[in-house]
């Protein structure tokens, strides 16, 4: 009987140790990660280091927000471990990394949904193809009312709410929208606050704005999302976490980044938090408002990472960048 | 009056005029005066009333998250978990390192310029500047700080840097300072310098010409004067400015952010070199969140930075009530 308890002990115990190797690993792990970049990806970074933070109390993690463009100016100067970013990498800011000898693997964590949002009592705008949002948001020929856009339209001003000029969310609302060289109208209000946005939209009934989802899903009673045409199924699509995921609410679902120094990651702790991020992030995003990424692509960025496989795969050979849903371009 | 009055006034001795004439302009004047007590009245409530306001709403979005656990706790994606300890601390350091730079600096330049430095050309242009920077957006002392602290113009690799001491020890010191905590409280001591020196130059211009004469009269020096009688005489008004001046420090986010601080921080400062991050970030990115709940931190973040403000400044009152008692 004694015996049959001590070996029962001894069998918990060594399973507990199993069980307990990797957390282990983490417990012990020393060093510090420094994270700066986007204000979009800036909740699931935080949701992140905080799981790290728990599991690896050793490590010294800090998350910054100096936005993509600034997050990526710190990276390319070496100050900074970890970008994240809310659109991929752009060529010159590539070229600024190649300068500073600087490699980094690019890791996709989340997806968001740009939402174009109208007021609750705009009862005409039943759907938008891509043609009509750029009508609307281009400084070339843009319409000034809603009959400008639809002759079935109220001859009504139209009204435009957009985020900050300098955030991703911009560059990638506008990369979609107009293209690269286009411009959006300058006649708009803007705020770097996406609260003020969602108030403007909801106080004024020729108003249309857009941006995250996150910021849709907490105001939903208060504003109305506008479905969006695909432009290769021709599909009628609400934004949503399904239709984000699976890519049918397209142009406007965006991946969201996080690229890691290649020199960094001889550093343990910055190793096991992109390993961390790969695995907790699709979960973390999930919680505080984004969408995760289909499993296969959390996958290919696992074996990125342990391949060490570096540069941009958003960008192609000439320095174009490249469109298209995240699953065809990342591999 | 009329110019019939004036005229039968004519004859009469000044009293007996006064007299006769007080009541019909005693009325108008009474009535002026009471019009301008009730526009000042107004402005004032005005100004205590939209304050009052402000902070009720303050008050009412944010008092039920302010617990010790919100005092004690680091930045959290779950806001009902969510502390303000690494923003509040490290305030408190980058404040503390601000108050004790400025107040020497500023105090002494304001000595220099009225009590010594003769009248030129010279002085003038420089107190000229010192009130323009005073106008200056923060942001730019950002940039300054950014330049001059964190970087040390350059003149020191931040991939091989010089450092001293231990960096877990309290006296750890690496140049270049990087974005710790020294190099936010110099930057803000340069967003603040000018207010503290424009004020304490008013304060010593207030100090009347007769002391420094008497004291001078019996053979103080220049030096003792100022020490003994000129410093201590304008104490309570210099204290007044570096309360202001403290206000706008603890206040400030955009030069703090120009430095690349963090946001999200799982530690508190320990030396002059640590990282740190500061409280009006910290409510900025909480007002900026999409759910409610951080909406309601932001607001007991405010609450916690007006009592933070409020601490600093009881310290002030209180050396200015020992100063003037002691003089």
């Amino acid at each position: 009987m004694n015996r049959l308890a001590t070996a029962l002990a001894l069998a918990v115990a060594a399973a507990s140790l199993v069980a307990a190797a990797e957390p282990q690993d983490l417990k012990s792990l020393k060093g510090a990660v420094k994270i700066d970049g986007s204000s979009t990806v800036y909740p699931i970074a935080e949701a992140v280091a905080e799981e790290f933070s728990n599991k690896a109390p050793g490590v010294k993690v800090t998350v910054g927000m100096s936005g993509t463009g600034g997050g990526f100016k710190r990276f390319g100067a070496g100050e900074t471990d970890v970008a994240n970013a809310s659109r991929p990498i752009k060529q010159s800011e590539a070229d600024a990394c190649k300068a500073k000898g600087i490699e980094f693997v690019e890791i996709p964590v989340a997806f968001d949904g740009l939402t174009i949002v109208t007021n609750t009592g705009n009862d005409w705008a039943k759907q938008l193809t891509v043609e009509q949002v750029k009508k609307i948001f281009s400084a070339d020929g843009a319409a000034k009312t809603w009959k400008d856009v639809d002759p079935a339209w109220p001859a009504d001003v139209i009204k435009v709410y957009s985020p900050g000029t300098d955030s991703g969310t911009f560059d990638y609302f506008k990369e979609v929208t107009v293209g690269k060289d286009g411009k959006i109208r300058s006649d708009i209000s803007v705020s770097e606050d996406d609260n003020v946005l969602v108030r403007g939209v909801e106080g004024d009934k020729n108003a249309i704005g857009f941006f995250g989802y996150a910021y849709y899903q907490e105001n939903k009673a208060k504003l109305k999302a506008i479905p969006v045409v695909n432009p290769k199924t021709k599909a009628v699509v609400l934004p949503s976490p399904k239709t984000i995921e699976d890519g049918s609410y397209a142009p406007y679902s965006r991946p969201l980044f996080i690229y890691v120094s290649k020199a960094s990651l001889e550093k343990p702790a910055v190793a096991a938090y992109a390993a961390f991020a790969i695995d907790e992030g699709g979960e973390l995003a999930d919680e505080v408002g984004y969408v995760r990424l289909p499993a296969a692509m959390y996958d290919r960025a696992r074996a990125n990472l342990a391949a060490r496989k570096c540069g941009t795969q958003m960008i192609d050979g000439e320095g174009h960048e490249r469109h298209g849903a995240l699953a065809d371009l990342y591999k | 009056m009329t110019r019939a009055a004036q005229g039968k006034a004519a004859g009469r001795s000044p009293a007996e005029i006064f007299a006769a004439s007080a009541p019909a302009s005693q009325v108008a004047r009474r009535a002026t005066d009471r019009g301008f007590l009730a526009l000042c009245l107004a402005f004032t409530s005005l100004a205590v009333v939209i304050l009052a306001v402000l902070l009720f709403t303050v008050w009412r979005d944010g008092h039920e998250r302010l617990t010790w656990g919100f005092l004690d706790s680091f930045a959290s994606r779950k806001p009902a978990e969510a502390g303000v300890k690494a923003p509040l601390w490290g305030s408190i350091w980058v404040c503390a390192i601000c108050a004790l730079a400025a107040l020497p600096i500023g105090v002494g330049t304001a000595i220099y310029l009225e009590e010594f430095a003769r009248r030129s050309r010279l002085t003038s242009f420089i107190k000229l500047n010192i009130s323009n920077l005073a106008g200056v957006p923060s942001i730019v002392y950002g940039i300054l700080g950014l330049t001059a602290f964190a970087r040390l113009f350059g003149t020191v690799s931040a991939d091989d840097p010089i450092t001293i001491g231990d960096p877990e020890g309290l006296l750890y010191l690496r140049l270049p300072f990087g974005n710790g905590v020294l190099a936010g409280g110099l930057t803000l001591t340069l967003v603040v310098l000018p207010i503290v020196i424009v004020s304490s130059q008013e304060a010593l211009r207030s100090v009347p010409r007769s002391l420094r004469a008497g004291a001078l009269a019996l053979g103080a020096t220049p030096w003792q004067t100022t020490w003994r009688i000129t410093l201590p005489a304008s104490i309570p008004m210099i204290m007044t400015g570096a309360i202001l001046a403290m206000s706008r420090a603890i206040g400030e986010a955009a030069p703090i952010l120009v430095l690349g601080v963090p946001l999200f921080i799982r530690s508190t400062p320990t030396n002059l070199m640590s990282d740190f991050t500061v409280l009006p970030l910290q409510i900025f990115n909480w007002a900026g969140r999409p759910q409610a709940g951080f909406h309601e931190l932001a607001a007991a973040g405010i609450l916690v930075l007006l009592a933070v403000l409020l601490a600093f400044n009881a310290v002030a009152v209180v050396i200015r009530h020992r100063l003037q008692k002691a003089s």
